[in-house]
């Protein structure tokens, strides 16, 4: 008898951790119902499920709800085994895999984040900070990620991949005409930006990720109606 | 020289400072596992070569150095250990769910509790007493959780062993003394009475009780560190 697995992904469309969360699903081919939250105003099922940080993406697999999204893909890597590894199996390249995830999740996005929350000298600030940022994660991806023919390996999407397309797929265009600001430069950052294109391409990224024009909407109302109001204008 | 390379290559090094509660995590994990280590006590107002080299990210300890091959970031690191090393005890559970509510929690408690006690000792007065209650409520937050999450057992433990958990959380928690005697109580019994009885619990457990930084060394290093910000 088949046991019985249902996945509902509670996520908003714009947020980046609940795209990286469907990808892994589509990529191990699981069945899964997507509700779409409406972050600003919190529903009372959201609250129910990740009652610590009111936040998604939200997974309930069986009634049993994880949060946060790097455990959520952990999760989904270890519960569903048939199609493709999100994670290497070489212990030291499962350590690699897990810092820079890390790394793109907590400093990148944070210093990304930054720039659509301010404006002036604390945005610039905010700019240099991601740009030294992503100088060490282009120094990272050569000694660990690449092949030693530096080819860029789509075959095999993995944890790592979804975790910066997520973050960097929509954003670096939003970037640019939000801010006018040039985040992925091909000259200063060569592997970010082929690696950048490459998952681009793929089916299951177009497909998931939001049309540019949305989330530049989106980033231009939050910025109007949220960050700008709550900074100190002199 | 031959022997003494082929030794270096099974090494495994572990680069911390004598009051850093996190490299402590790293150390209590391989003495759990059974695992030999160097320690390289690291100086970290004068950097070594060999740190810089092997964390150019953060430039921070802990780092494991596996036949030469570096790791950074603690709880990147007891992954690392328990995978590669997967002889008993384990460090996580076997069950993804149960994996997954562990990862929860470590996370939270490196994200919300730690960052909220280096608030508490860099703020004074009003605005410190308003941290210390912030503080109190996120532990509150904690011990809910992991009540929900892992009813009817401590876990902190995992039978004789300390667990996952117990290693992340005994970080900062449990040198709560000479925060205390450093600055102003934080972690009460009248307000977090699970969370308290879990870090006394861990305070007194072996590996733990070892490895706690000397207290009086600790408590002048705190308030040296707290004089910056008056």
């Amino acid at each position: 008898m088949a046991e019985e697995s249902k996945v509902t992904l509670y996520g908003y469309s714009p947020c980046p951790f609940g795209k990286r969360v469907e990808m892994a699903l589509k990529l191990k081919g699981v069945p899964y119902e997507y509700v779409e939250e409406d972050l600003t105003n919190n529903s009372q099922m959201l609250l129910s499920l990740n009652p610590v940080h009111k936040k998604v993406p939200v997974l309930v697999h069986n009634g049993k709800p994880i949060a946060q999204s790097l455990v959520i893909l952990e999760y989904i890597d270890e519960t569903w085994k048939n199609g493709p590894q999100l994670l290497p199996k070489d212990p030291y390249k499962r350590a690699q895999v897990r810092f820079w995830a890390s790394f793109v999740q907590q400093q990148l996005f944070e210093s990304m984040l930054k720039e659509f929350k301010t404006k002036g000298e604390t945005q610039e600030e905010a700019s240099k900070e991601l740009f030294e940022k992503l100088k060490l994660l282009e120094e990272g991806l050569k000694s660990f990620y690449f092949d030693s023919d530096r080819s860029i390996d789509t075959e095999h999407v993995g944890l790592l991949d979804l975790v910066f397309v997520s973050v960097f797929g929509s954003y670096h265009k939003v970037q640019e005409e939000v801010l006018s600001v040039k985040t992925i430069d091909p000259e200063k950052s060569p592997l970010i930006h082929s690696w950048l294109t490459a998952l681009l391409d793929l089916p299951v990224v177009k497909e998931t990720l939001p049309p540019v024009e949305k989330m530049v909407a989106h980033i231009k109302f939050f910025r109007q109606r949220f960050y700008l109001p709550q900074l100190n204008d002199p | 020289m031959e022997k003494k390379e082929e030794n270096q290559r099974e090494e495994v090094l572990v680069f911390g400072t004598w009051a850093n509660s996190i490299s402590g995590r790293v150390e209590i994990a391989l003495k759990l596992k059974g695992i030999p280590y160097e320690y390289v006590e690291e100086d970290l107002s004068n950097k070594s070569e060999l740190l810089l080299r092997y964390n150019p990210v953060h430039k921070k300890v802990p780092v494991l150095v596996h036949k030469g091959k570096p790791i950074a970031e603690s709880l990147v690191i007891l992954e690392y250990i328990d995978e590669n090393w997967p002889n008993s005890p384990k460090l996580l559970p076997q069950d993804p769910y149960q994996r997954a509510k562990v990862r929860f929690w470590a996370n939270y408690y490196d994200q919300k509790i730690i960052p909220g006690i280096y608030t508490i000792g860099q703020s004074q007065g009003k605005e410190r007493d308003e941290a210390i209650e912030e503080w109190s409520e996120l532990v509150r937050v904690l011990e809910e959780g992991i009540e929900k999450d892992f009813p009817g057992k401590l876990a902190l433990f995992e039978g004789d062993n300390i667990s996952f958990l117990g290693i992340v959380v005994s970080s900062y928690a449990c040198c709560y003394p000479a925060f205390h005697e450093a600055g102003s109580v934080f972690l009460s019994w009248e307000k977090n009475p699970l969370f308290w009885s879990w870090v006394n619990a861990l305070r007194d457990y072996p590996l733990i009780k070892e490895k706690l930084p000397p207290h009086h060394r600790l408590v002048e290093s705190l308030k040296a560190y707290q004089s910056r910000f008056s």
